[in-house]
């Protein structure tokens, strides 16, 4: 792997410069947030006013899951929030404890639903350095080509749930139709349409099929028309600049403090992309760009997972054509199932398949904490191995655990109605905040 | 990659041995990662170091670990701090020893505001305390949920029938 990993300064945009996707001057204007004064000067502190306690959830159309914040409001300002979240457990890192590595995927499967195949190769990842070994480069490419597709795929729901929570339900569909031609794909290749559960320990459950190419070409050629569709509809929208500018804004250093990663630290023009920093899957060598935003508010966080999208798009691109042939998997009979033929025909192939079933994979004991960017952020696997066939203990990094933990603070002191907008763009997943 | 990952080790560890030499009591070089494993008295000396003077500035998780099934440890319980530098992209890990029947550890929400939730779930799951935390109430697991399921003696297959719906007031006033 060659040493040219960037400076971190690089990114950072000088001053004067344009420092997001779009640039300031695109706004038609700048928006007044003082007027909560009536025409005679009376505000709400002139007015003796009882607060009133809301719940928003546990089950609200708006909440993209099950989760309950709990509101006390004066007038329709938020003077006070809380969040209570676990509605959705499953017990996740309990019942991976009894299970073999390989039969963990399904599982990392249901954290984040929305890009299941992420949490399939994070996971995998993990466990393969916990190995000590490396998948083949023509893996590696086809991991690279299906975290890009699902992070398109995450972005267009996120962004376009986001939108249709403030009230613009077009959007949503345009998305949705380029998505789907992207989920044909993924049926076509892994042949489910949500818990793909395609990656194993040391490579894929199966190769390409033919026609993956054609087909993949032929599904992103709908994006950049529906990125343009929504982008125009949005992007000088008043309803839409009203209702995401300067709302929920965090400053880059909050944002860490309070453990922020991915598309929403970079809303708030902090540059920092795993992808970037420390590449795993020769990231480093494709030509992406890392989008940053500048305020740091609902507008950035939507614009800078768009513009994502469109980076995601060259990195497929690049990759697309330049699939290496060879193996999938590792040459290791510890790790990788023997083929079929040789297990029907063989003695040596059916005990070596037999073992492996009833056994599994074996990771020396040890430690290991290894993370991915995940569509929402870093998404890290903390495990240990006593050296048998089922993990100690896994733990998992969700990126939107982190940044739910903000929610109270960013809502506090906004109005009810931009609970939802800042809640859908911070895009919580139930599935792995609760595990 | 892997070298300047491993240089980096080497310098901070050094910095570290030579301002903090008697807190830690090991240092773990496993798969390519850093960790420093620091006695219970001094984990948030060691944490606000870190933090403050090297500027580990992202608290990625807070891992806890019920050892009493591994082959050796030192006590029954550990907590494992994942620290990142944004800066210059450096990962540590900070491991704590825990004994069984002295859980409370110094909270570290006071040096990342992502230790209030991490804690919280630390605390359900396996019963440490953390004093000084702000709001330390279960936050996954219901309210009336009794005991700490990652624990090890939890049986994995055993519920717990809760129904009344939390009141939020004391996280509402935090």
């Amino acid at each position: 792997m060659t040493d040219k990993k960037p400076n971190l300064d690089d990114f950072v945009p000088k001053a004067g410069e344009a420092k997001g996707p779009y640039s300031a001057g695109d706004f038609s204007a700048d928006l007044d947030y003082s007027g909560d004064a009536a025409a005679d000067g009376t505000t709400l502190d002139d007015i003796d006013t009882q607060p009133m306690y809301i719940n928003i959830g546990p089950t609200h159309p708006a909440t993209h899951g099950t989760f309950r914040v709990y509101c006390k409001l004066d007038g329709e300002r938020i003077k006070k929030a809380a969040v209570d979240i676990g509605y959705l457990h499953r017990g996740f890192e309990k019942i991976v404890e009894h299970r073999k590595y390989n039969q963990v995927i399904p599982y990392t499967d249901r954290l984040n639903y929305c890009s299941g195949l992420v949490n399939n190769i994070g996971f995998c990842k993990a466990v393969e350095r916990m190995l000590g070994i490396e998948v083949p480069e023509r893996t590696q490419v086809i991991r690279v080509i299906l975290m890009e597709i699902q992070r398109i795929m995450d972005h267009m729901i996120c962004v376009g749930a986001n939108i249709v929570d403030i009230g613009a339900l077009t959007n949503f569909w345009y998305f949705f139709n380029a998505r789907e031609k992207l989920n044909d794909v993924l049926e076509a290749l892994t042949g489910a349409r949500l818990t793909y559960s395609y990656t194993r320990v040391g490579g894929l459950a199966w190769d390409l099929p033919e026609d993956f190419r054609e087909r993949v070409k032929a599904a992103l050629e709908g994006i950049p028309k529906a990125i343009r569709d929504v982008t125009g509809l949005i992007k000088k929208n008043r309803i839409f600049l009203d209702r995401s500018r300067g709302v929920g804004v965090i400053d880059a250093e909050k944002a860490l403090s309070f453990g922020w990663t991915g598309p929403c630290l970079r809303a708030t023009g902090y540059p920092m992309d795993l992808r970037k920093v420390r590449p795993y899957y020769h990231y480093d060598q494709f030509s992406f760009d890392v989008p940053i935003g500048a305020n740091g508010d609902v507008y950035d966080r939507v614009f800078v997972r768009i513009a994502e999208m469109e980076e995601s798009l060259r990195i497929i691109y690049q990759a697309i054509d330049n699939v290496p042939g060879g193996p999938i998997n590792v040459d290791n009979k510890d790790i990788v199932l023997p083929a079929k033929d040789e297990v029907h025909n063989t003695m040596e192939g059916l005990i070596n398949h037999f073992k492996l079933v009833i056994e599994g994979v074996k990771p020396p004991p040890g430690r290991i904490y290894d993370s991915i960017e995940a569509p929402n952020g870093e998404l890290g696997f903390y495990i240990i191995s006593d050296g048998t066939g089922q993990p100690y203990r896994i733990k998992v990094r969700p990126p939107c655990f982190y940044l739910m933990n903000t929610l109270k603070y960013l809502i506090e002191g906004a109005m009810v109605a931009d609970i939802v907008a800042i809640l859908a763009g911070l895009n919580i997943i139930a599935g792995e905040l609760d595990r | 990659m892997a070298n300047s990952e491993q240089q980096k080790h080497d310098s901070l560890v050094e910095r570290v041995s030579a301002r903090l030499g008697a807190r830690v009591l090991e240092t773990d070089r496993s798969y390519g990662d850093l960790v420093f494993v620091v006695e219970k008295a001094a984990v948030h000396e060691v944490l606000s170091y870190l933090k403050n003077d090297e500027k580990f500035d992202l608290l990625l998780d807070i891992a806890g670990v019920d050892c009493v099934k591994l082959p050796e440890y030192r006590e029954r319980f550990e907590l494992e701090y994942i620290l990142y530098a944004t800066g210059k992209d450096h990962r540590v890990r900070v491991r704590v020893p825990v004994p069984e029947f002295a859980l409370d550890v110094p909270t570290a929400t006071d040096l990342w505001r992502a230790a209030n939730w991490a804690e919280r779930e630390a605390h359900e799951m396996f019963g440490f305390v953390f004093t000084g935390h702000p709001c330390l109430k279960r936050l996954i697991t219901h309210q009336q949920f009794e005991g700490h399921p990652l624990r090890k003696d939890y049986p994995v297959m055993q519920g717990q029938w809760c129904a009344t719906t939390s009141s939020l007031e004391e996280e509402l006033e935090e």
